[in-house]
């Protein structure tokens, strides 16, 4: 019997670690308007060669480029800049509440600003996301969601309206087509298909969009997610939302090297797109692209958004202990409001002026936001939502045990 | 009045909830064309048609968690896992979001779902077609978990859950799909026709959650139990000839906590008898309860017969199975003190 080389187990590792700079060149990059853009009936077959390429539509110079360049006019391009602009002055403020101590915890999406700002805006109303954490732009891209809530949701305070049960970030906001988010990862991949499912099944018009990480595809429930998208051809898009990163884990660690999350798709029966989330227009044509097909009865669309968590994990995080420090500004897909604003004042619809008054604006407003929530009290002060209502909502009606429970609680709180 | 089993009397349940409620939806694996590995859902897909009624991939997680998205969306779907032996791989879903839906968004959202899975052993089924897995639904704040064990409670009890705005975990003890069985195993099999728990109404009836019922009424001691062992116990009273009150829990928690204390500070003694394994099974909590509300009524301490804590064996099925020879060694003991 011959003996070969003894076997070696083979761990993914990143080019880049502190001290040592990403090699970017594993991303697979297209250039812009180069990806072509398929009939909306394609099918999933078909999709194949758009699981290994990249949809872009902005080039280096800011122009919008190829088939995929959106019907959109510059009204609806600023409402997207100014969304993004919103969100980042917003997780800027609430990071910096974070270390002042008046929340516990918070998730930024920095870098990430464009995919779910963009989304938003190709849904209608009435359709429903099934966020993860890292979807605060699906609330903040819209005009009918107060800013002064999420907060008071992040405070935990008198005025939240989880009534502090949920960690900060962790919103439910069914009026906006936001499912509540849960920390378990992916659970509400399978969700999403499910709501879809229900959709169909009632002969309703509406869609579901469902969200996921890059580090979160490895959970069983994005498997059954394709599996009854495609078996029951759900009306849902499937956001894979790859920033590269879970938590210090590297994406390849995640099953990303050598190919992409959007070939799981294309295996599993599903229409792929993988699409620059950097690329304000790119989402917005993409999202418009797989909502168009699910609403058409046409089946579930996977997209994956190749992107980059330009922040921490979460303020209890420190990626300066697992990547290079200054890894964002090599990103080749760069920073999308920039570039999204590059494009505009290209066209004439914004200037550098505009954009500094608007961040000032932002800026403002988000501070009165928390100004005002900060008058409905924090977890601090001790202004929450009295304890007795930790027994609601645990059963529709509140059963004999846990009414003894509260009265005990009660009795105790008193003695 | 019809004679049914309880495989009928379940089907008849779904029957009545697909006609009354739109919104009633029911799948899972074989459970469309097929009509289900026990038949249990037969005809419904022929009548209601496959987007009511329909098959599933072989995927638990999946089921439960696509259940909970319907459920969101304003759907009350009843959905099957082909045994409780298999619902570990949906435990996530269960536990994580089912359970905790309404209390994480405040309302906002809900899982008004119901799942049913045959349980429990005494058919030579072995590690995975026999288990009885109800503490570790018990245990979950949120849900509740039922099981009937009989085909008149079947149906009234599965009308009711699928009802339920909160999450069922329907337990079904396939030992009594197609009539009761109370340990003797090498007896004659008893059909439900020759039952009066056999004879179910037609349309429409409920049995209400968290309540439980008197089995049968006796004087000297309590038997708090439910599922196939309701019958081992009333077979062990007769062949002791000891006086037992037995309760069917029916609904196993949350629970008709008065009955159950009203029935030991009754007869001073307590016996609780399940299927599943001892040590953290539903009995602990049970004797808990027991002990804490019961405490200056008890003349005995309270006795458990359950499952060895073991996995369900194959060959020595009737060597694990709390048979009537154990539980009536246990009615004498407590009895003796």
């Amino acid at each position: 019997m011959s003996q070969g080389a003894p076997l070696r187990l083979h761990v993914p590792e990143p080019t880049g670690r502190p001290g040592r700079e990403t090699d970017f060149s594993y991303l697979h990059i297209s250039r812009a308007g180069e990806v072509r853009r398929p009939p909306l009936e394609a099918s999933p077959a078909d999709t194949a060669d758009l699981a290994y390429t990249l949809v872009r539509v902005l080039d280096d110079e800011g122009r919008a480029v190829g088939p995929w360049v959106p019907e959109a006019d510059a009204a609806l391009l600023r409402r997207g800049l100014v969304a993004m602009m919103k969100t980042r002055a917003f997780d800027a403020r609430m990071l910096i509440a974070q270390r002042q101590k008046k929340i516990s915890f918070y998730m930024q999406c920095l870098g990430e600003e464009a995919i779910a700002t963009g989304h938003a805006l190709a849904l209608q109303q009435g359709d429903m996301c099934f966020p993860t954490y890292r979807q605060q732009g699906l609330l903040l891209a819209r005009d009918d969601v107060s800013m002064v809530g999420m907060i008071c949701e992040l405070m935990s305070n008198e005025r939240d309206p989880l009534k502090g049960r949920q960690l900060p970030v962790c919103y439910s906001m069914k009026r906006a087509g936001f499912f509540s988010v849960s920390g378990n990862l992916a659970t509400q991949f399978i969700q999403a298909v499910g709501w879809g499912m229900a959709s169909a099944i009632k002969g309703d018009t509406r869609i579901a969009s469902g969200w996921i990480g890059d580090g979160a595809t490895a959970e069983s429930d994005f498997h059954t997610a394709l599996t009854f998208a495609h078996v029951y051809r759900a009306p849902v898009i499937l956001n894979v939302v790859n920033n590269q990163w879970a938590i210090s884990t590297f994406q390849a660690i995640a099953g990303g090297e050598a190919t992409t999350f959007a070939a799981r798709g294309v295996g599993c029966g599903i229409a792929s797109l993988r699409v620059d989330g950097n690329d304000f227009l790119a989402v917005l044509a993409a999202s418009r692209w797989a909502a168009a097909r699910a609403r058409g009865n046409l089946g579930p669309t996977l997209i994956e958004w190749v992107t980059y968590r330009a922040g921490a994990h979460s303020t209890s995080d420190d990626p300066s202990r697992y990547r290079p420090a200054d890894d964002w500004a090599h990103f080749p897909l760069g920073d999308p409001i920039p570039r999204l604003a590059q494009h505009l004042i290209g066209i004439g619809a914004w200037s550098q002026q505009e954009h500094e008054e608007t961040q000032a604006k932002l800026e403002a407003e988000v501070n009165a936001a928390l100004k005002e929530a900060e008058r409905y009290g924090s977890l601090a002060d001790g202004h929450l939502a009295g304890a007795a209502t930790m027994f609601e909502d645990v059963y529709k009606d509140m059963p004999a045990h846990l009414k003894r429970q509260r009265e005990q609680m009660q009795a105790g709180v008193v003695s | 009045m019809t004679a049914m089993t309880m495989i009928q009397a379940l089907r008849s349940a779904m029957d009545v909830m697909l006609e009354r409620d739109d919104n009633v939806v029911i799948y899972g694996q074989d459970v469309g064309y097929f009509g289900g590995v026990f038949r249990c859902t037969e005809g419904l897909q022929a009548k209601y048609g496959r987007s009511r009624v329909f098959d599933a991939p072989i995927s638990e997680g999946g089921i439960v968690g696509s259940a909970i998205g319907m459920g969101a969306y304003g759907l009350r779907p009843v959905v099957e896992v082909q045994f409780a032996d298999y619902f570990y791989p949906a435990y996530d879903q269960i536990v994580s979001e089912a359970a905790r839906l309404r209390f994480r968004s405040a309302g906002d959202f809900s899982a008004p779902i119901t799942i049913r899975m045959p349980c429990g052993g005494g058919i030579y089924g072995g590690q995975t077609h026999s288990q009885s897995p109800e503490a570790l639904f018990t245990h979950v704040c949120g849900v509740r978990t039922v099981m009937p064990s009989n085909p008149r409670d079947a149906k009234g009890l599965l009308i009711a859950s699928i009802e339920n705005d909160d999450p069922v975990i329907f337990l079904e003890p396939k030992r009594l799909y197609n009539g009761p069985f109370d340990g003797h195993h090498d007896r004659p099999l008893i059909s439900w026709s020759a039952h009066p728990l056999g004879e179910v109404p037609e349309g429409y009836y409920t049995v209400p959650l968290e309540s439980a019922k008197v089995f049968r009424p006796g004087a000297d001691l309590t038997v708090i139990s439910y599922g196939t062992m309701v019958f081992v116990s009333e077979a062990a009273a007769q062949e002791t000839g000891i006086d037992a009150e037995i309760i069917d829990l029916r609904s196993l928690w949350p629970l008709d906590l008065e009955t159950l204390v009203a029935s030991v500070r009754k007869t001073g003694r307590c016996v609780i008898v399940h299927e599943a394994t001892r040590t953290s099974g539903f009995g602990a909590e049970l004797t808990a309860l027991v002990q804490e509300h019961c405490f200056h009524h008890l003349e005995a301490p309270i006795e458990r017969v359950t499952g060895w804590d073991t996995p369900y064996p194959h060959a020595q099925e009737w060597a694990y199975f709390p048979g009537p020879a154990r539980v009536g060694a246990a009615f004498r003991r407590v009895m003796e003190n």
